[in-house]
């Protein structure tokens, strides 16, 4: 593989001289801040905001929202009032692992990223909301926020231009519906974490009441280079494989013979990731299924494996990048408990504030059982197949069951005859009594 | 005599909150807009300090930040990774989520659970362990894993464990 450069791995270049790049000294001197001292001299705020618009970067959380639409819904002006930026680093979609690296080896690159996106919308305070469990991100990116104040990139008149922004570090206390933004909110203000109705939107009513923007790590991180090399760097940088711009954090996990994180132009294939940087299946497997992008994406198929992993293409192709990580299920590995134990999940993280999501995932977790015990009755895949109607997109207080009901849905259509198995042996076995 | 069991006394924040802890939760006020916003931090500095949330915690925390001790009981009983029961010395989470399963977490968790002797959501009699299963790590590369304490570690294989554990005294 090249050697990765900042332009054309601007989010992991710097971790090709030596170790993690914790320290300030150590950022500065492989150009750290050098795109937050050029924004906060030479852009203004709107200019930023249109940067990143014309870059068209889209957000990597998963929804793949534009980030430059997102920040221009803010409120701006002298009579604004206080303003949030939260970044969302609440990783905890199963089978995704991106924001660990960022966090971990990379702190400063993600202040400076803040920096930014703060600046762009005027925000004066930030917070991270880290994932209790990310022990040693908390740790690091702690010590470099002090780094940062201490050098004036945080803190009052942040680079002279009268502009004051300060970051804290906001651990959690566990639940994956934290990262759901508007439950990060309610979590962030102290109260137990069920997102809230929308509208009003947290572009306009977010934190405290406040406008405020909730950005995923690794979205942020794209920032600097937007601002050091343009928009149509960023553009390009997708090599035409997408018509999105920029690079993407895909990662493989599985029985693969090199599970791992790479750093390469959106819109690569699944076959490049998985077969050239993951090195294919283990001896032996087979790939049976891959989930593109988190427990909350629907299952796709082999012959799906030259498609783009970007967002518009793998949507057309009924599923969703969403964080881009793939999951991949090898043919020793029967359907209905890999569906089961992504169902378990999802009924166990449910907040449990609106009934569908609250009921109606333990019943296919329920249902799920019996057919994979080969109990299942006459109507289950029936039950099956309208629950994942009826805790879809517009049915629930918020994206949690209508994801959940995705990995079910692709597997009830990719691989009917497994579930069915589960309900002939059962019938059967009554009949003999 | 009566049988109806007394009030649990309210404890006062200053009563109860050690100065190590009150000092934590104040430094944590500064952070936020409001108090309440500190209660999930002033919940995690309790438990740091003594492994757990004891009940008198709750009516201390809700004095200290201006908010009635049924909305503290709410957060608390809100968030798996604060412990409304005592937990043991070292606290252990198997991740159960679709990366760890596929790559052998049944394996892995039955080597825990033969090797602690514990149930999902148990504290064995010695005080030593709590099992809890976690979701995913976001160290799926790695799968199967799991957290000990702040320790994360993976790929683990079912024959490890047994060593792994006697790290954890």
């Amino acid at each position: 593989m090249n050697a990765r450069t900042p332009e054309t791995h601007p989010l992991t270049w710097r971790l090709d001289h030596g170790a993690p790049v914790e320290t300030l000294a150590a950022y500065e001197a492989l150009a750290g801040y050098a795109a937050a001292r050029r924004a906060l001299a030479d852009l203004e705020p709107a200019a930023l905001t249109q940067l990143v618009k014309d870059a068209n970067l889209r957000g990597r959380g998963g929804a793949g929202f534009p980030t430059g639409v997102k920040w221009s819904l803010v409120p701006m002006g002298a009579d604004a009032g206080r303003k949030y930026l939260l970044c969302n680093a609440d990783e905890m979609e199963p089978g995704t692992f991106k924001d660990r690296l960022l966090l971990e080896q990379l702190p400063h690159l993600l202040i400076e990223s803040m920096v930014l996106a703060a600046w762009a919308i005027q925000a004066t305070r930030g917070y991270v909301f880290l994932r209790g469990e990310y022990v040693l991100a908390t740790e690091r990116l702690n010590r470099a926020l002090a780094e940062a104040r201490e050098r004036g990139y945080l803190g009052r008149n942040v680079l002279g231009t009268g502009w004051d922004f300060d970051v804290f570090v906001h651990t959690g206390a566990g639940r994956y519906i934290c990262g759901e933004e508007t439950a990060l909110i309610n979590s962030l203000e102290g109260r137990r974490a069920n997102p809230r109705a929308k509208p009003p939107f947290p572009q306009i009513a977010g934190a405290w009441g406040r406008p405020t923007i909730v950005n995923n790590v690794e979205t942020l991180c794209n920032l600097p280079g937007i601002v050091l090399h343009g928009a149509q760097w960023y553009t390009a940088l997708s090599r035409g494989l997408s018509g999105d711009g920029g690079t993407k954090l895909y990662g493989v996990s599985g029985r693969v013979r090199r599970p791992g994180l790479w750093e390469l132009p959106m819109g690569s294939s699944a076959r490049t990731i998985l077969e050239d940087l993951a090195g294919g299946m283990q001896p032996g497997l087979e790939l049976k299924a891959w989930l593109p992008g988190g427990a909350s994406t629907d299952f796709l198929l082999p012959e799906h494996l030259d498609l783009a992993m970007d967002y518009d293409t793998i949507a057309r192709a009924r599923s969703r990048l969403g964080t881009g990580l793939m999951t991949v299920v090898d043919r020793t590995q029967p359907i209905v408990p890999v569906v089961r134990n992504l169902e378990e999940f999802f009924a166990r993280e449910s907040c449990g504030w609106c009934t569908p999501c609250r009921d109606g995932l333990p019943w296919s977790v329920k249902l799920l059982r019996a057919i994979e015990r080969g109990e299942g009755r006459p109507g289950d895949i029936e039950i099956l197949e309208s629950l994942t109607t009826q805790l879809g997109p517009g049915r629930t207080h918020c994206a949690l069951a209508p994801g959940a009901v995705e990995p079910l849905q692709s597997a009830l259509r990719f691989f009917r005859s497994e579930f069915e198995s589960g309900i002939r042996a059962s019938a059967a076995s009554k009949e003999t009594v | 005599m009566s049988t109806v069991d007394p009030p649990i006394p309210l404890a006062t924040a200053t009563g109860f909150l050690s100065e190590p802890e009150l000092a934590a939760i104040r430094h944590e006020l500064g952070h936020y807009e409001n108090p309440r916003a500190a209660c999930i931090e002033a919940l995690k500095a309790v438990q740091s300090a003594r492994g757990w949330v004891p009940d008198p915690a709750i009516p201390a925390i809700a004095e200290l930040l201006g908010i009635t001790p049924a909305d503290v009981e709410g957060v608390a009983t809100f968030y798996n990774m604060i412990f409304r029961q005592p937990v043991g010395r070292h606290v252990i989470k198997v991740c159960d989520s679709i990366a760890c399963y596929l790559t052998g977490y049944e394996e892995l968790a039955a080597a825990v659970r033969t090797a602690t002797g514990l149930d999902w959501g148990q504290t064995g009699a010695d005080g030593r362990f709590t099992l809890l299963p976690v979701c995913c790590l976001g160290n799926c590369d790695k799968g199967p894993s799991l957290m000990i304490d702040d320790d994360t570690w993976g790929p683990l294989s079912a024959a490890e464990v047994p060593a792994l554990l006697e790290r954890y005294l």
